[in-house]
């Protein structure tokens, strides 16, 4: 946090205290601020670094900007450069009555509901049993799960493709929920594994003390805990399936059982540029997404890593 | 966390002994035998973790074994098993060998996709991790408006990839699109960006390079962030400048973290599908196409669907990502990382 210091924190502080170390920020940074002295920062370095991060976050931020100014032009107007000059919802008002975009969205909502909540929860105890448990096969296991998640969908995908189709499951939500538990499940035992070492094992024994036997810890003591670890562990793969494309292209066809990224992509293809309705249905999917994603992202990064390098 | 948990076992063990020698005897109570012990620990484990191995064997390695059988055959559109309305038509497809891998492996398209894989994997990842840690160390500065920087830089994040994708196809139309209209007010030609090859190559990586660098930030900004003031503070007090701070603290304090997410974000831009299927088709030509487009472009796009083919390029694709991980895990160990 406070490991460097610019201007701003130097001159907002007046009586530095020298027993005071890192965690109050305006003692730290005057107390460091004289240590350092040569080493210290001056405005135009605050400048530079400003000016950095600036144009980081404006290359981050206008595509997606660009996209939502875009969706309320005129189709006419699409492409020019200026913000909006004749406002409209047309492109909003098309996409929702007059294509398949609705049944394109509910599609992807079953599909990735379901994924999540049968991934999370067949994942629970597996990430719990690896996470407390040394039993023999543990570690072909860890590496089942973790070499699984780097398969790459071209080795599965024929296969899945071949018995998809001779069940009769191509174009049926069914068949990419099933899918997507390919993705899902290993990913979800692995980072539940990551939560589960974060709770305390001493709360798993005294609850052993306390007469309950392994599952019983496990539902009664430990899952409670986890809703945190399960809230993200659910979110990341919601939004792993919400925004899979390579199986829905292959398996879902016909414009009523597409899910919403094989329903994008029949605004804009080779054939067609049909860039206003796009950006409108492109806003629709994407803002839930991203209010959901702005809500979750502390928990959900505190999470990656933990689950990420604890392994 | 190893120890700790290993610890925990003893206790474990002690006490399923005792819950089960409740219920099967008083014998199992008094002196279990070792054996018998460590089933009576374990039973709990494997009855935990039996969903997800039924799961893995059954969507995982069932399809998996399947795919490698397939990659042995000479399967296409027109030979595998499939239903048409209600008649069931038998697979005719028939062993071959290893003719599909000598067949692939003799050819240079796939030497020439490799390649491109791979120049396309390391150029994303190095890019990508560079500017995240630059980024990165200049958000764990202390400045004012950090919370908005670090909002608007993990944006991209947040919004799915194929949407992303979608509006990056539109800044960069050829004709119409804003980079080239910009372009144009400042008197240059527009760029082809998607339809000459190096201009397309180079458009894919600053895409997917877009996309990831959120999570290289956000993930080393953990990192940076964890790491003790208390040893920034004693280097200085030693005399170390910025730069050997740098360098000999904050880096070995982020390695862990570091070496993680370059594996994951390697394997992840080597199977990375959208960018290149979505913003190029593989185009112009195939010079942007990587491995999984290509074997994806194999059994779905091309005609007659060639499923053979694509499984084997599939598997090759696998064998190529698990020797990338043995060799980096290998290597990380050499530097005494205990992953």
């Amino acid at each position: 946090m406070t490991t460097m210091n610019t201007t701003e924190t130097t001159t907002a502080t007046t009586t530095p205290d020298p027993a005071t170390t890192a965690p109050v920020p305006p003692a730290g940074g005057g107390r460091r601020g004289r240590v350092r002295g040569r080493g210290e920062r001056g405005p135009l370095a605050s400048v530079a670094l400003h000016a950095g991060l600036l144009t980081a976050a404006l290359a981050a931020v206008f595509p997606p900007f660009w996209l939502l100014v875009t969706s309320f032009k005129p189709k006419t107007e699409t492409f020019t450069t200026s913000l909006v000059q004749n406002f409209t919802l047309e492109n909003y008002t098309h996409v929702l009555g007059e294509t398949y975009f609705l049944t394109w969205f509910w599609n992807s909502v079953v599909v990735v509901v379901m994924t999540t909540l049968l991934g999370v929860f067949i994942s629970a105890t597996t990430g719990y049993a690896v996470s407390r448990f040394r039993f023999p096969g543990m570690r072909p296991l860890m590496w089942t799960l973790l070499i699984t998640q780097m398969f790459p969908m071209a080795i599965l995908i024929v296969p899945l493709y071949n018995l998809m189709a001779q069940l009769g499951l191509l174009n049926q939500p069914v068949g990419l929920i099933i899918t997507y538990l390919t993705i899902a499940v290993p990913f979800c035992a692995w980072m539940m594994k990551g939560f589960f070492d974060t709770i305390p094992v001493s709360i798993d024994e005294s609850g052993r003390v306390d007469g309950l036997n392994p599952f019983g810890t496990f539902w009664r003591l430990i899952l409670p805990l986890a809703k945190p670890g399960l809230a993200v562990t659910g979110f990341y793969s919601f939004v792993t399936a919400w925004a899979e494309v390579a199986y829905a292209s292959a398996f879902m066809t016909g414009e009523e059982n597409l899910t919403l990224a094989g329903g994008l992509q029949t605004f804009v293809n080779q054939y067609v540029g049909d860039w206003g309705s796009m950006t409108a249905a492109a806003v629709i999917i994407a803002v839930p997404a991203a209010i959901v994603f702005g809500i979750a992202q502390r928990h959900l990064v505190a999470g990656l890593t933990s689950g990420a390098v604890k392994s | 966390m190893a120890v700790e948990t290993g610890q925990s076992v003893a206790p474990a063990a002690g006490g399923d002994a005792r819950g089960r020698g409740r219920g099967t005897g008083e014998k199992s109570k008094e002196a279990p035998g070792p054996l018998r012990r460590a089933l009576a620990t374990h039973w709990y484990a494997w009855a935990m973790v039996a969903p997800v191995v039924i799961v893995i064997g059954v969507i995982i390695g069932y399809p998996l074994v399947r795919g490698i059988w397939l990659s042995l055959t000479d399967a296409d559109e027109a030979n595998v098993a499939r239903t048409i309305g209600v008649n069931e038509i038998e697979a005719t497809y028939e062993f071959t060998g290893l003719e599909n891998y000598t067949a692939i492996l003799t050819d240079s398209v796939f030497w020439d996709r490799l390649g491109w894989t791979v120049l396309w994997t390391v150029g994303c990842v190095s890019v990508t991790f560079l500017l995240g840690l630059v980024l990165a160390t200049m958000l764990n500065r202390k400045l004012r408006g950090r919370a908005v920087y670090r909002i608007a830089i993990i944006l991209p994040w947040g919004i799915p990839a194929f949407v992303s994708v979608f509006a990056w196809q539109m800044l960069f139309n050829e004709k119409n699109g804003i980079l080239n209209r910009i372009l144009e007010g400042g008197g240059i030609d527009a760029v082809p960006w998607l339809g000459d090859p190096t201009w397309a190559k180079i458009s894919v990586i600053a895409v997917n390079v877009w996309l990831g660098v959120p999570f290289m930030l956000v993930a080393l900004l953990g990192a940076l962030q964890a790491i003790p003031s208390e040893l920034l503070e004693a280097a200085e007090v030693d005399g170390a400048n910025a730069w050997q701070r740098f360098r000999n603290v904050t880096l070995p304090g982020i390695r862990s973290v570091s070496s993680t997410v370059v594996l994951l974000s390697t394997i992840w831009t080597f199977n990375m599908f959208p960018v290149i299927y979505l913003l190029t088709r593989g185009g112009p030509g195939d010079s942007t196409e990587i491995l999984v487009t290509y074997a994806y472009r194999l059994s779905f796009l091309n005609s007659p669907r060639d499923f053979a083919t694509s499984a084997a390029w599939g598997v090759l694709i696998l064998l190529l990502l698990m020797l990338f991980a043995v060799f980096y895990r290998r290597s990380l160990r050499k530097q005494g990382e205990v992953w």
